[in-house]
């Protein structure tokens, strides 16, 4: 499988990177070449195969339903570019 | 007095508690070497007030008989690793100046058994890259030098600047995390030590995340058993990753100098890859010949799926990674280029906070999940993933304790040598990233040199939570190889 342009343009904003009219062909490229790559995936038989969830058998961990941590909203609006009042900044959102 | 900067970790740590040197003696003398290394590019950020204050703690510590198992030893920190109000970039414009509010798991680990913190090291950007070349602060250079050359040679990657930093005697050891190899081929490009321990068996939090299931942690260092002294301090359960395996450390330096009579070495036919140099190819028979006279019993195996690791890995990866750097939106830390709206806000600054291998990356992964790629690419992947562990389980069921390959396919290669082609970048890590699709443990020790005088490194591949048994095996190569130390010229 390959992409267009048209396909790089839409993963880009999937992935909210902005990208110019220029950077489409290089990044098509580049994509290209990496789903070439990969594409030796499809002679594996992977009948009957379970996808890997979980490297190393383990059990899921549940810590106990309380709180046990927090009251640092100060430090978790310490590096914001934009905050006021312990509030992150962000530009308008709703008309 | 010896330059205290030669010293081994071990040997360090006997002379701090013989009181021959003070810790404070033993971190100034590295932090004149870093200061006389700027041109390595190696840290990113010098703490040395920070240091000698940790430092003269330390020695009021050993003088009341208090010192923890690294009391008083100077260490260097991938800049992945959340340290307290030091800057944490993971090497990313996007994070900009983010100075964390609190301390990786592992790190406080390392200062809680009386480390010293030098500064923070250079990396691959997000730890994308296999030659330390993508970092926003620009590429990390080798202290090792063709014979009679002065081309400036790379590092490896992810982990350059803690692999850099060891090899040219900076710091007596440092922290580095491995997705695909980012410990191992860094370790045998500059002649050090580096083993990734099994996934789980250290904790992640705290540590910038590239792609969780593969993620990481371990030790660079000099010697194997300066590794092995690290990872007892590295390694343990923490509450605060789930992933993190509930299970005691043990005393790893016990390991070295332990027998290795009888055990089963195996040897497997896929890692001989057409085209791989012929000193490549001595290396390996070597190693096996070191361990052979050692006592161990070397079997042919076979890992037949190896050849899809690479490229089920370059799904996996960028998959996983494209899902943790959506934080990365310009709201609540790092950089932000404003936008007309949100939506363009968060474009802008993730255009010109990513790097271009980031970019790529995250690009690929997010194709990758998309409506109507996902059977076809992830879900196939984690598939052949699976096949890949199954090829591992069966050769240990047949009573392998461990496996022995190349570390990498070639030397260290020059700055701006490869990169034209991303896939040619991504077969470095060919002979590593099997070890973390199937979680493994996996050590590289430096083994020997090429025709141009550059070291070469041997990989050793565990079962799950058996470093151990990869520390007796590695000290066997390291005594047989010796060690290696890049002569001066910076």
């Amino acid at each position: 499988m390959s992409v267009d342009a048209a396909t790089v343009r839409r993963i880009a904003h999937l992935a909210r990177i902005a990208v110019t009219d220029d950077e489409v062909p290089h990044l098509q490229g580049e994509l290209n070449a990496m789903l070439a790559f990969v594409e030796q995936l499809s002679e594996v038989n992977v009948d009957g195969v379970e996808p890997m969830t979980s490297v190393t058998p383990m059990e899921m961990k549940k810590r106990a339903d309380m709180v046990n941590d927090g009251g640092i909203a100060d430090d978790i609006v310490r590096n914001a570019p934009a905050t006021d009042d312990r509030f992150f900044l962000v530009p308008k959102v709703i008309e | 007095m010896t330059d205290l900067t030669s010293l081994t970790l071990a040997e360090a740590r006997e002379g701090l508690a013989n009181k021959s040197f003070t810790s404070l003696e033993l971190t100034d003398a590295h932090l004149g070497a870093i200061e006389a290394a700027r041109a390595l590019n190696a840290f990113v950020m010098e703490t040395p007030d920070q240091a000698r204050a940790m430092a003269r703690a330390v020695d009021a510590k050993i003088a009341k008989g208090e010192g923890g198992p690294l009391a008083g030893i100077p260490l260097g920190i991938k800049d992945l690793f959340a340290t307290r109000d030091v800057r944490t970039t993971a090497c990313s414009k996007i994070l900009g100046d983010f100075v964390p509010t609190y301390e990786s798991t592992i790190t406080s680990q390392l200062w809680r058994d009386g480390a010293v913190m030098l500064g923070k090291l250079n990396n691959d950007e997000f730890a994308m890259g296999s030659s330390n070349e993508t970092s926003c602060f620009g590429p990390v250079v080798n202290p090792w030098r063709r014979d009679g050359s002065n081309t400036t040679l790379v590092p490896g990657g992810s982990s350059g600047g803690s692999a850099s930093a060891v090899a040219a005697l900076l710091c007596m050891g440092a922290t580095a995390t491995d997705t695909g190899g980012s410990i191992r081929q860094p370790a045998a490009f500059t002649g050090t030590v580096g083993i990734k321990p099994t996934y789980g068996r250290c904790s992640r939090w705290g540590i910038v995340a590239f792609a969780s299931s593969l993620d990481q942690a371990g030790p660079i260092a000099r010697t194997v058993r300066d590794s092995a002294i690290l990872m007892r301090s590295m390694a343990g359960h923490d509450p605060k990753d789930t992933t993190s395996a509930d299970r005691a450390v043990p005393d790893y330096e016990a390991a070295i100098g332990k027998s290795v009579k009888g055990m089963k070495i195996g040897i497997p036919r896929e890692y001989r890859l057409d085209g791989m140099p012929q000193e490549i190819e001595k290396l390996w028979s070597e190693g096996a010949a070191w361990l052979k006279a050692a006592g161990a019993e070397l079997v042919d195996v076979s890992l037949p799926h190896t050849k899809y690791a690479l490229p089920a890995y370059y799904i996996v990866a960028p998959a996983e990674a494209s899902s943790n750097l959506a934080r990365y939106d310009g709201v609540r830390y790092g950089l932000r280029v404003p936008g007309r709206s949100i939506g363009e806000q968060y474009e802008n600054t993730r255009a010109e906070g990513f790097g271009a291998e980031v970019r790529r990356r995250v690009m690929i992964g997010t194709y990758v999940l998309s409506a109507g790629y996902y059977d076809a690419y992830y879900l196939r992947a984690q598939k052949v993933r699976t096949l890949i562990k199954r090829d591992f389980e069966d050769c240990f069921a047949k009573g392998v304790h461990a496996i022995l390959t190349p570390a990498t396919p070639s030397a260290a290669f020059g700055i701006g040598e490869k990169g034209a082609d991303p896939v040619e970048m991504y077969l470095n890590d060919i002979f590593t990233v099997t070890v973390n699709m199937a979680g493994l443990p996996g050590i590289a020790v430096p083994a020997g040199k090429d025709t141009q005088g550059l070291p070469l490194g041997l990989q050793l591949i565990g079962r799950p939570f058996d470093e151990e048994t990869l520390f007796s095996l590695g000290e066997v190569i390291e005594q047989a190889a010796g060690r290696f130390t890049p002569a001066r010229w910076w």
